[in-house]
Order: structure tokens, then sequence, then C-alpha cells
């Protein structure tokens, strides 16, 4: 037996399970170099050698049942391959079955963090379908509800970020903020995670007496919290050493990959459905798109961290322009009529009965809306072929399709980097299996 | 009507069927066969620049008879356009469910076609990497968004639970996985079957 210079005799031999090559256990005294040698079979060669690991789908770092199985050289990723659709319930398939207000409650459910925002956007794709035109008020509120929802996304990706990277004190603010917000939705809607806001034609209700003081209240108070957040973090060693030059994608790239959001606008690509494609006429509000230069996991940070504060811009300047008025349409085939009216008036009674039996039917057609979440672009598909169910409901979920860039960012990263750098995508399982 | 749909007429001609105007969006009706190439141009010429693919998914109807349609939506962010393609296939049997990918001109066609391919059963040729992605590997029961595909499921509640008991959840690793995971040998021998002929939705 040649003993070969290159293979670390001593050490593989101590890693190994200790038996000999008859298979009986046998016993290595440290310096006895002759006898130290180990049979050929047993050893092990490391050159090359890769090791397959698994991370969730249960683990907390994963943000969610997400499986990745990585192909690691050492501790740096040479290959990732993810797997979803554990939480997969076949959202688009009931909508088949459901008439169009009866799919609003599914909206919430997706993208579970943005609950206000799905129901917009379900709403405005709904509402172009059906040809109609909503009133100013109802769009100042679904403004409101939109940004509230961002608010609300982008404190939990914080949070849940700083926790995956070690940070614990923002954690705690974020959650407080956002319960606040919370709140807000609550003496709204009555439900605080699944609202069910909107409705064809306008919203569930009206906010109630004293609640724009409230959100008044939340506004001044809030850019305070992101304050003591960015001293916090912003110059944070420990932070910014975790998050700089992680998972950078480059324009050209994060464009071909579909990413859109935070994640897109952090590689320097000034792409908001907001300004790009507005809706709900957010072209005339005054805000900034904040646009990072290197697209890596600290520039995602930062971009996320100026939007809670344009949101918080956008959220005075509606305040201010609220208009009175009524929040729906005045359309009895498709609004509800008031309660009292329902039991004592004879068309109101036909209306609702069968508003209620048969649902409102859109025209031969279909619509694609996009809106701008706190993940990306958001899309709802609908088709039409003139009955009270649509034919095909689609959701376009950005997290899915900023996920599917995950094997090309984390690439030659190392393993502790790949949970810096999943959390960075800001990915809701509920929205990517639907 | 988006100004785009000229131009796709000069360069392509008989491959652009028709185009219409539904609620300001502007739909055109391309040949199957010829998308990856239309779509290669759209994204590459400046006078068009569509950069960027929003979604690509499928349409069928409730009659047997209009054919299923592949719809793909694109946006140009240079010059603020949104474009959706339609190419159709028709449901008689008479065509396979097959069009080209546009993997090649936009990587994140990826996950979007294997959602494609998972829910209604379209395969996307030159996909490089084809496979179910939100139901598992072994599913059986066909493909969920297709319309003859019951809203409960094709099995029954039973023989789903006799399935999933009887599933090895550790043999859920694709062809890539396997060459470095040693775990082929313990697959299931239809599975085993299935990913070595390299051959998606047979």
């Amino acid at each position: 037996m040649t003993t070969s210079t290159k293979k670390r005799t001593l050490e593989v031999a101590l890693s190994t399970t200790g038996l000999g090559p008859d298979g009986k256990p046998m016993r290595v005294p440290l310096g006895a170099e002759g006898f130290m040698t180990p049979h050929e079979s047993m050893e092990p060669e490391l050159e090359g050698e890769h090791m397959l690991i698994n991370i969730g789908p249960q683990h907390p770092a994963t943000h969610g049942v997400l499986r990745l199985v990585l192909e690691l050289d050492g501790e740096t990723v040479v290959r990732c391959i993810p797997h979803v659709g554990y939480l997969h319930c076949g959202f688009e398939k009931i909508g088949e079955y459901r008439q169009y207000n009866q799919i609003i409650p599914w909206t919430d459910r997706e993208d579970y963090l943005n609950s206000m925002g799905n129901n917009v956007s379900f709403a405005l794709g709904a509402e172009r379908l059906f040809g109609i035109e909503i009133t100013e008020r109802c769009k100042v509120l679904r403004v409101i509800a939109s940004e509230l929802s961002r608010i609300i996304s982008h404190l939990v990706w914080l949070g849940t970020t700083c926790i995956d990277i070690g940070a614990f004190t923002p954690f705690l603010w974020a959650f407080q903020e956002r319960e606040n917000v919370y709140n807000l939705l609550e003496r709204w809607t009555g439900a605080r995670l699944t609202t069910s806001g909107t409705r064809v034609g306008g919203m569930i209700a009206d906010v109630p007496e004293g609640w724009t003081d409230q959100l008044r209240h939340f506004l001044e108070k809030f850019p305070k919290t992101l304050d003591e957040i960015e001293r916090m973090l912003n110059k944070n060693a420990i932070w910014v050493g975790r998050t700089v030059g992680l998972g950078v994608m480059s324009p050209q790239e994060a464009l071909n990959y579909g990413l859109s959001g935070p994640m897109l606008r952090a590689s320097g690509v000034a792409y908001d459905v907001r300004k790009d494609f507005p809706y709900l006429d957010y072209e005339t509000y005054d805000f900034d798109v904040p646009v990072g230069t290197n697209g890596d996991v600290y520039d995602r940070f930062l971009v996320r961290q100026e939007e809670l504060r344009q949101s918080v811009r956008i959220l005075e300047q509606a305040l201010k322009r609220l208009p009175d008025g009524p929040v729906n349409i005045d359309d009895p085939r498709l609004i509800l009529p008031p309660k009292t009216k329902a039991t004592s008036g004879m068309e109101s009674m036909i209306h609702h009965f069968k508003l209620v039996m048969e649902g409102p039917r859109p025209p031969i057609g279909e619509s694609y809306v996009a809106t701008e979440s706190p993940k990306g672009e958001k899309g709802y598909y609908f088709v039409s072929d003139g009955t009270a169910k649509p034919v095909r409901w689609r959701i376009r979920p950005p997290s899915y399709v900023n996920l599917s860039a995950i094997p090309k960012m984390v690439e030659g990263h190392l393993l502790s980097d790949v949970i810096a750098i999943n959390a960075s995508i800001d990915i809701v399982m509920g929205e990517i299996d639907r | 009507m988006n100004p785009t749909v000229d131009a796709l007429r000069a360069r392509f001609g008989g491959a652009i069927m028709r185009a219409e105007v539904v609620w300001s969006e502007t739909t055109v009706y391309v040949e199957a066969a010829r998308i990856a190439e239309i779509c290669a141009w759209l994204e590459s010429d400046p006078s068009q620049s569509y950069e960027y693919l929003s979604d690509v998914t499928a349409v069928e109807y409730r009659d047997g008879v209009r054919p299923i349609e592949v719809v793909w939506h694109v946006r140009s962010l240079k010059h603020r356009r949104f474009l959706r393609l339609k190419a159709e296939i028709p449901k008689d049997g008479s065509t396979p469910l097959r069009v080209p990918s546009v993997h090649g001109v936009w990587k994140g066609a990826d996950w979007l076609e294997r959602e494609c391919y998972d829910m209604f059963g379209i395969v996307f040729e030159g996909h490089p990497d084809l496979r179910r992605i939100l139901m598992w590997e072994q599913y059986k029961e066909g493909f969920p968004l297709r319309k003859d595909f019951p809203l409960r499921g094709r099995f029954s509640r039973s023989e789903q639970l006799k399935q999933a008991l009887a599933a090895n959840p550790e043999a859920r690793y694709s062809m890539e996985e396997l060459s470095i995971s040693d775990a082929f040998e313990d697959l299931p021998a239809d599975m085993r079957q299935r990913l070595t002929n390299e051959k998606v939705g047979e």
C-alpha cells in the first residue's frame, strides 16, 4: 500500500467510522504514521466532491413553504433548484366557478400581506371588463387602500429580513407600526388580514367617522419610526456587510428575467406601473420612484425603505383631496341596494334577488389590468363569455416571476447568503402557489 | 390600436392573422409555429423594444369547439406600449398542443411556461426544463385548468388519499438533481422510465 502525499491521511482516518480493512473497529493512536494509512476503499475523494443540501419546505427563513435544493462546493453554491407548489389550492380553477364578487375573498388569500391592494387590482380588472367608471371618492379611497397595503407589506418584509440577517429590534418596531395600519383596516372593513375591501363598482363600505383623523395621526408618527430604523440599519456594519454585493442583477438581466417592483428598480430600471401605465389617477399624484444602482440586496432594502416614505407622501395627498360624494356607482345591476330598501321597495328587492342569485354579467371580452403591488407588477387577466362567471381568471404573480431568478442570483454565493438573497426577493408563497 | 400591429403585418405578413381592440387593449392573433420568431423580433427591434414579458398563460373556452388560446402579454417600457399576442390551437385533436418556447427571448418565461404546461398540458418546444411546477412530479390526474377537469379532481377522494399515502415524498427530484444525488435507483419504476426517455407531456 503506497501513501500518497496529496491525501490528508491522518484527518481522513480520524474522520472515518473507525473500521479497519477487515471491518472491525480499530484504534488509531496519534502520531503512529505507518498505521494511519487507511485502506484505499475507505478513503473518500475530497476533490470535486459536491454536497447536496435541502432547505425547507418547513423552514422559517424560506418565508413559507419553499424548498431549495442547493449543490454546494464547500460552502459555495454551485447550483440551486427551487421547488414550489406546496400551497397550491387552485385559486384560478375555483374562480371559474364563482361570480365576480365571490372571487374577491380569494384575492385576499393569495398575497396575504397585500390583501387590500389585491382587492383593488381585482376590482379594477373586473370593472374594465364590465366597462364601468368608478366614482371620484372611490378612486381616492382605493389609492389609500393600496398604499396602506404597501406599507404593511414592506414593513413585514423589513422585519422578517432583519430577523433572517440577525437584527431583532427593527422587527419589533416594524411590526408595531404594522399593527397601527391593521387597526385602520379593521375599522374600515371589519377585518385585519382578509379584508375583501372592494366590490365591482365600489367598496365594501365608506370609511367610518373619524377614520381620516386616525390615518393622519398615523402618518405623523410613522416617519419617525422610519428614521429610527434608518439610523439602526443603513450604516450598521453587520447589516451592510451582510447585504452589499449579494445577488446582483444587472438592469438587462433583471428585465430579461421579468423581475418587477423593488427587485427591478434596485437594478436601476425605473419601471413602476403607477408611473408608466397609470391607473386610479396615479399620474396626478406627486411622488418619486426610487431606483437603485447596484441591484444587490442592500439596494433592494434602500428602495423599499424609500417607497415607504413615498407611500406616506401619496397618502397625505390623497387625504387632502378626498372628495365627498358616493363611494359606489349608481347602477342597480351591479351594486346591492341598501338593506332597508331591499325589504321595502319592489324594484330594489328584485335587483337584490337578481344580484345575489345570478350575479352581474359582463359583456363578452377580456381585460388585463396590472397594478403596482408591493412585490411588483400584479396583473389580473379576465376572459368573459358573457355569463356571470369568468371563463378564465388569471393572476400574474410578481413574486412567482421574481423567485424564478433565484438560481441565477445565489450562484457563487455562500450558503449563509442564500438566506439574505431569498429574503430580499420578498416572496409570499400564497401568491406563488395560489 | 397599437402601432405595432402594422409593423408586425409589414414584417411577418401571413403569420399575423387578425387584430382586435377590446377595452383599449390590442390583441394580435399569430401563427402558433412562428411565435418565437415574432417575439424575438419584437424584443430586439429598436422601433418596438418589447423588453418585458408580463405573462404567459392559456385560455380554454367552455364550448367544445373554440380552440385553446395561448396568451402572451408583453410590454415595451421604452414606448409605454402593451400588447397581447395569441396563438390558437384547435381542440379537436388534429393538432398537438405544442408551441415554440420564448425562453430564448425572455428568461422570465421559464416558470410561466412551466406553469402553463402544468395546468393546461401545452408543450413549449425548446424550453430547457419543462416539467410540472405547482403540481408534483407523479401527479396523474391530468391538467387541472382544462375544462374537462372536474373541480374536485379526477380521482375520488379515497383514491386521492390512497395515492398521497403511497407517494414517496423523497422522490421529488428532477433529472438535474438526480445527476448529483444518486437517488435515482430509489424512484418508482414508472417515474424512472419517464425521466430517462426525456419526453415531457406524454
